[in-house]
């Protein structure tokens, strides 16, 4: 069921940023690389093949690593996030000095014409 | 081994780190200090990287090959994240630091007033280049990726204008595409192998399960998706043209480093986890990367012809250059693979002098320049309208014959005519392909030769037009700075030394192809806990 719902969210996140990212507007744009960027730290967060109710660092003594989440996409996940944090930062102030220079929100920087 | 030494390898990534945090420190208006801390970084970083070459070319204390394994944090790999210095890496450190150094110096005439923060980003991009040649890590790579593409978004835009917002826009559209498919790759890759250490994937890619290969090619090939776009492989690369056109002159001629990055890359992977004796992968993907490879040959050239803007056609340039390397990579024979490496190099300096030449001779004719409108509006100052730095430093006589001089060295260089190194690297490339044959071998000696000629018609042309047909009074009169002269010189000056020490040159570039297509010797070095 878990999985069901974790496979649904990336899907429809992914799908959802993919097409708007195809639009015209810068804004469209921005926002849908921010719905891709959660759906691909989801996906990394998978991959780690998670599971409830296990810790991800060992306790003395009870050294298995069945018992235990794998840390290392948990540690990967929360560098994608703050890099892409940090870059949509960015592309935000770019947009908005393309609005500025251009007098328009169009991803080329011109009204497509009629 | 003295103990400076065992740490030198993270010199070329700690250094600029330090020195452009310390920057930000300073008033912007500090200028004098900003380019002495910005020359001194260079000048360290170029000595490092030239101590580590000299290393990987006389090799380790007992003869023979040497790979320096440094452990971050001392956790022994494959646990630890490593650098690893071999033959390839520190060659395209030693590339970074001689083209970033003269990127510097060019700027330091008149570009680093464009704009604030330029010494910064400039050193936080040599950095990531650094850490993304050193490192031995995929995700590792993924972050030095990511500084390096964050600095150059900033310098991409360095002096504003319409132009520049517009190309950089598209550019930081796609690249952030580009990490996230990185990321997908990375992850799935770790899904099946359980590992990210590159040495380590090496051993383990052929243990994977049948039922897991499917997956882990998919992995592969969406991370080969993203540094071939980065490396501008047609059909990925139409925003290369736009971004490096727009970019200001220094920018653009340490760009031409960054989509080296993608093709370092792309050499590192196919040759250390698809190599011969990896199992069922094998020869993963080497077939896609031949014909895009051609393809971008193809694109790049035409491109070159039809373009009537100098940095345009040096943008296209840097396609070429990176076509020919994939289509090397795609063969995968070591000779051939010798010969792309020795012309990567010679290329790499050569479109970053064009990309100087084209500014300097457009001058005044500079989109961003001219569009006086600036974002920053307190601290843009348009690099034309300052009078004091538009005192030149020094006229030199003839200029224009001086300029026409380094533009033909250029020239011969990227479309790979005798007598400079460009023609020795294409040589070697297309005598190997004819012992190669087949189909794909003859293909691909007839796109080199094709891409020579297309070069040589399309910048003869615009040659011509920039230098010989000169309306003196129309167009203002060729002013370069002394800082710039050194650049351009110090460049051309690089790509000479190439041609007369060819022979040295060539024999490190044939023993750096022999030593990737034997990845048994890098794993070893690396998993067997370093130096």
């Amino acid at each position: 069921m878990t999985q069901i719902v974790l496979a649904l969210a990336i899907g429809v996140l992914t799908g959802s940023g993919v097409w708007l990212m195809l639009r015209p507007r810068t804004f469209q744009v921005i926002i849908g690389l921010s719905l891709v960027s959660y759906a691909v730290n989801l996906f990394i967060f998978s991959m780690g093949r998670p599971r409830s109710a296990a810790p991800p660092i060992t306790s003395k003594g009870a050294e298995d690593p069945a018992l235990y989440a794998d840390p290392t996409p948990q540690a990967l996940v929360l560098t994608a996030i703050v890099i892409s944090f940090a870059l949509t930062a960015l592309f935000l102030v770019v947009l908005l000095a393309s609005r500025g220079e251009t007098g328009s929100d169009h991803v080329d920087g011109q009204e497509a014409p009629e | 081994m003295t103990d400076w030494q065992e740490h030198l390898i993270i010199g070329p990534i700690v250094l600029p780190m330090v020195i452009a945090a310390a920057m930000l420190l300073f008033d912007e208006r500090r200028r004098l200090l900003k380019g002495g801390l910005s020359l001194f970084a260079m000048a360290a970083i170029l000595a490092m990287a030239l101590a580590l070459l000299h290393e990987s070319a006389t090799g380790a204390t007992g003869g023979g090959d040497t790979a320096r394994v440094y452990q971050l944090g001392d956790w022994p790999a494959p646990f630890g994240v490593v650098l690893v210095a071999d033959r390839l890496s520190t060659l395209m450190v030693a590339l970074t630091s001689v083209l970033g150094a003269c990127s510097m110096i060019f700027a330091l005439a008149r570009w680093d007033r464009a704009g604030p923060r330029f010494h910064a980003l400039f050193l936080l991009l040599v950095m990531g280049v650094n850490g993304a040649f050193l490192t031995g890590d995929l995700f590792n790579l993924f972050v030095f990726f990511e500084i390096m593409l964050a600095a150059s978004y900033g310098l991409a835009l360095h002096g504003s204008g319409e132009a520049r917002i517009r190309a950089g826009l598209a550019y930081i559209a796609v690249n952030l595409t580009a990490s996230m498919l990185f990321l997908i790759g990375v992850s799935l890759i770790y899904g099946v192998t359980g590992t990210l250490n590159m040495a380590d994937l090496a051993v383990r890619i052929p243990q994977i399960a049948e039922a897991d290969r499917g997956l882990f090619h998919v992995g592969a090939a969406v991370l080969g998706v993203a540094f071939l776009t980065k490396c501008a492989m047609w059909p990925l690369g139409f925003w290369l043209t736009t971004t490096y056109s727009a970019a200001s002159a220094p920018a653009a001629a340490v760009f031409a480093i960054l989509s080296k990055v993608g093709a370092y890359v792309i050499i590192r992977l196919s040759f250390l986890l698809f190599a011969p004796d990896s199992g069922a992968s094998a020869g993963f993907g080497q077939l896609w990367i031949l014909l895009g490879g051609l393809a971008t040959i193809g694109f790049g050239t035409a491109g070159m012809i039809a373009a009537r803007d100098l940095s345009i056609a040096a943008a296209y340039a840097v396609i070429v250059s990176s076509g020919t390397v994939l289509a090397a990579v795609g063969i995968g024979n070591a000779d051939v693979l010798g010969g792309a490496v020795f012309y990567l190099i010679g290329s790499t300096l050569a479109c970053g002098a064009l990309f100087m030449l084209a500014e300097v001779l457009n001058r005044g004719q500079d989109p961003g320049a001219r569009s006086g409108r600036a974002v920053f509006e307190d601290e843009y100052i348009d690099p034309f309208d300052d009078e004091e730095r538009n005192e030149p430093g020094l006229v030199i006589p003839a200029a224009v014959a001086a300029l026409g001089g380094a533009f033909l060295i250029s020239t011969l260089m990227i479309a790979g005519l005798p007598p400079l190194a460009g023609f020795i690297g294409k040589l070697a490339m297309m005598d190997a392909l004819s012992g190669v044959g087949g189909w794909a071998g003859y293909t691909v000696i007839a796109a080199l030769s094709l891409a020579s000629l297309g070069a040589l018609i399309g910048l003869t042309r615009l040659g011509m037009a920039a230098l010989w047909a000169r309306d003196d009074d129309a167009e203002p009169a060729v002013v370069v700075g002394a800082a710039e002269g050194v650049a351009i010189a110090g460049l051309l000056a690089a790509c000479i030394f190439l041609a007369i020490f060819g022979e040295g040159g060539f024999a490190y570039a044939d023993h750096t192809a022999d030593w990737l297509v034997r990845p048994d010797a890098y794993v070893r070095a690396v998993l067997g806990g370093g130096s």
